[in-house]
């Protein structure tokens, strides 16, 4: 994001924008992945309901991924992941 | 013309909560408070009664108060409070984030010492401690100044070049609560004058949703600051656009300061409010026996009109500059410190001393004044001020 | 009762890319509560972790309009925004229905922002606030606040040859808030997300001033691995540290009761803040934590008791 002068910055420190931290990728943060494996996964949206980051991705009701760019890597999906390691595994970034 | 509107009797709060009756705020949160209370109780009524249709949130603390009137203005709402001394006080924290959000908020503040010792009466030690809080400041003399003010103070907050909050300063118990002759403006006139409030930013906008309050670290914050910077310069301009433009429904006139007989005055006396009237009479009295007296009497405190008060003392040998309140530098008074700092540059600078007085709502008599006009008499003899601060009553 | 399959076809209203520790319990709260909403929402944010991370200048996590003023001044804040809706919407400048949250944490809500959550809560606003309790200030450096559990280990409630950890019993700030008589007041905790949700949905419904206590916790102060949180939000719950129930109109009912409840030893060990407590020495100080849990859990349990009689009796 470029540096504006100060007197073209909105008033007040307003941010006029919504949620353009999606620019920032806290997906560098991260020592473990999770690995996401389509084909044991039973789409429940646990991993979804309890992603601290909004780093599941949810198409139609379904889980179609994981939003490497925000991902912190906390394991908690892994973690409470009904199939386990079948749908969902930790590795080593 | 003005002279022919009907005077109405009316205490300074009652003239005050008439003015922000006359604007109708969307929203009014407030605390009661010595001496400010019967703004609130005369607000609450007029909102019993359906001569207003303004919200009203009785929150438990004026720290509460400015809070929910800050989140009222930021939400794109026209929102008020008001308080004295210890309310201002804590308030204080939430004074600089009204001022850093840039929210136009119009506060009637009654002046009154803060405590310690707990104490109900006037001074300008609860104003005078929030004059770095980026808040416009309007000092008034009377009922009358004080209800000019207010409306006025609305227009200046609210114009897209300042888009700053202002404090309309007044005496606690000698403007607030004595009955004064004064002309109201009609209603419609008022209303017609503030107009309809349109925020820049608010939070009920569902298809551009803002962020109002976010962290700012050291890559932004100086760039916010010199904004608010240039909108108090910028408030100098528009205060004296307003007030032409009132003294056209009012058929009265405001500038940064009241000058009184003070074109070719060699003794000066500068005070706030309502101490000044006491001067008047003081400076007519030496006048009539051929002394050249005179008083200048600030209006606004922030912006500080530095060079317009030095061209209007420039012509003074003594100046006294009178503070109702202490800062303990040891150094003397806030108004003192500025106006003195204010004449460094200036080629030609009259004698400066200055006066702490009227503490915690001690009478200032026409006697205190004349004392002070005599004591300046000398100092311009001598070519020099015996004290550079004295405090004026007290006994030793 | 929604499925998580709806659930996920609601819009997000917290972004990725902000910047709270990995694994921490705030945003999950955040994201099942306003999912409840459905519809225009205004958040208000007192100071603390939540409110920093999401908002770094000039980025912003939040995809709906949001405010932050102070520490201690959200739910007066927020009193503030609803009052200016009730004005604009009278006067007929605005014509949608808006709901109104407001997250602190346990700092913000228990300690320094009391005064002006009861001042809110007994002007009955229209707005839920929900505490993300993380049971110490977290933001500055896990100090102890009032609602820090006892026996925890924080920086201003330290270990030592003298000291066993914070020697106070935390605060119920759930039940004081229910004793504000408002309309909706209810302990929640992420890890049951369905009875969140319906709570979430019931509190937004309320008409008035509605509380939730919403159990979050900090990888970081309490020490465990952030894959865990969930976790241990469940042992908190099923160990009835921290039960799941709601007052309604002064009814209270409790929405969960574990088929076996666990000591609450199972919660502490998970956690290293409570580590030191299983060293010899400390068996009382753990028989006096399991000695306040069970009385809570009683109390909580007569007080749904006194609920259910006068039900039947009206």
């Amino acid at each position: 994001m470029t540096m504006k002068g100060y007197k073209d910055l909105p008033e007040g420190g307003v941010i006029p924008e919504k949620g353009n931290s999606v620019l920032y990728k806290t997906g560098e943060w991260r020592s473990m992945r999770p690995v996401w494996h389509s084909e044991g996964c039973v789409h429940c949206l646990m991993c979804w309901v309890f992603c601290p980051d909004s780093s599941i991705k949810v198409e139609d009701g379904k889980m179609v991924g994981i939003d490497y760019d925000h991902c912190k890597g906390c394991g908690i999906c892994a973690r409470e992941c009904p199939r386990k390691e079948k749908a969902l595994q930790m590795v080593k970034e | 013309m003005a002279s022919e509107k009907k005077q109405v009797a009316m205490t300074g709060n009652e003239a005050v909560a008439n003015a922000i009756r006359q604007i109708n705020p969307d929203v009014m949160a407030a605390y009661p408070i010595t001496p400010q209370t019967d703004i609130v109780q005369f607000y609450s009524t007029f909102a019993a009664n359906g001569l207003v249709d303004t919200q009203m949130v009785t929150v438990e603390s004026e720290h509460s108060a400015m809070s929910a009137t800050v989140g009222a203005s930021a939400a794109g709402s026209r929102a008020m409070t008001a308080t004295s001394s210890q309310g201002l006080a804590l308030m204080h924290e939430i004074l600089h984030i009204a001022s850093g959000f840039r929210l136009p908020i119009a506060m009637p503040v009654v002046n009154r010492a803060v405590s310690a010792p707990i104490n109900i009466h006037c001074d300008h030690s609860d104003t005078m401690a929030a004059l770095t809080t980026g808040w416009i400041q309007l000092y008034g003399e009377s009922a009358q100044e004080a209800y000019d003010n207010m409306i006025q103070a609305v227009k200046i907050a609210e114009d897209p070049r300042v888009r700053l909050p202002v404090m309309v300063c007044y005496d606690g118990f000698i403007t607030s609560h004595a009955v004064e002759n004064l002309v109201l403006v009609p209603d419609d006139a008022v209303k017609a004058f503030v107009g309809e409030y349109k925020s820049e930013y608010g939070l009920f906008d569902f298809e551009k949703p803002i962020t109002f309050g976010p962290l700012v670290l050291p890559d932004y914050f100086s760039e916010l600051k010199a904004q608010q910077s240039d909108a108090m310069l910028a408030a100098k301009e528009v205060i004296l656009e307003v007030a032409e433009e009132y003294e056209k429904i009012s058929g009265r006139k405001y500038g940064y300061f009241e000058a009184y007989k003070l074109d070719d005055a060699e003794r000066v006396i500068v005070v706030l409010s309502s101490a000044a009237g006491t001067t008047k009479a003081v400076v007519d009295e030496l006048r009539a026996a051929g002394e050249k007296v005179g008083l200048l009497k600030p209006r606004v405190l922030r912006p500080f009109p530095a060079e317009e008060l030095v061209k209007a003392l420039s012509g003074a040998k003594v100046v006294a500059v009178m503070d109702r309140a202490e800062t303990f530098s040891t150094q003397g008074g806030q108004l003192f410190a500025e106006i003195r700092s204010a004449f460094y540059e200036a080629s030609k600078k009259p004698l400066i001393k200055n006066y702490i007085f009227g503490l915690g709502g001690r009478d200032t008599t026409t006697s205190d004044i004349r004392k002070v006009y005599e004591e300046l008499k000398k100092d311009q003899e001598r070519g020099s001020v015996d004290r550079k601060v004295t405090h004026l009553d007290v006994r030793v | 009762m929604a499925s998580l399959k709806e659930l996920s076809a609601i819009p997000e209203v917290l972004a990725p890319g902000h910047r709270l520790c990995a694994g921490c319990g705030a945003p999950i709260v955040v994201r099942q509560i306003t999912r409840a909403a459905q519809g225009p929402l205004v958040v208000t944010n007192a100071t603390g972790c939540l409110e920093v991370s999401t908002t770094v200048y000039p980025y912003t996590s939040w995809n709906t309009p949001w405010i932050h003023n102070a520490f201690e001044n959200a739910a007066a804040t927020a009193s503030g925004v609803e009052a200016a809706y009730q004005a604009l919407k009278r006067r007929g400048k605005l014509d949608k229905d808006v709901k109104f949250v407001v997250f602190g944490g346990d700092g913000g809500t228990y300690d320094i922002g009391f005064q002006s959550l009861s001042g809110a809560m007994e002007r009955n606003h229209n707005l839920v606030y929900v505490c993300y309790d993380n049971g110490a200030y977290m933001n500055t450096g896990i100090q102890r606040s009032s609602a820090t559990p006892k026996g925890a280990d924080t920086t201003t409630s330290p270990v030592g040859k003298l000291s066993y950890g914070k020697r106070e019993n935390r605060k119920d700030l759930t039940l004081i808030m229910a004793a504000h008589n408002i309309p909706y007041a209810a302990q929640v905790s992420p890890a049951h997300w369905n009875d969140l949700y319906q709570k979430a949905e019931k509190a937004f419904a309320a008409g008035g001033a509605a509380f939730i206590n919403a159990l979050a916790p900090c990888p970081r102060g309490w020490r465990h691995d952030s894959k865990d949180t969930i976790a241990i939000c469940r042992l908190a719950v099923d160990t009835c540290f921290w039960p799941l129930y709601e007052v309604v109109e002064g009814k209270t009912r409790v929405t969960y009761k574990p088929r076996e409840k666990k000591p609450v030893t199972e919660f502490l060990k998970a956690q290293g803040r409570f580590r030191h407590l299983f060293q010899p020495g400390n068996e009382a100080i753990l028989e006096e934590i399991q000695k306040e849990v069970d009385r809570r859990w009683e109390e909580l349990l007569a007080l749904e008791e006194i609920s259910n009689r006068q039900g039947e009796t009206a």
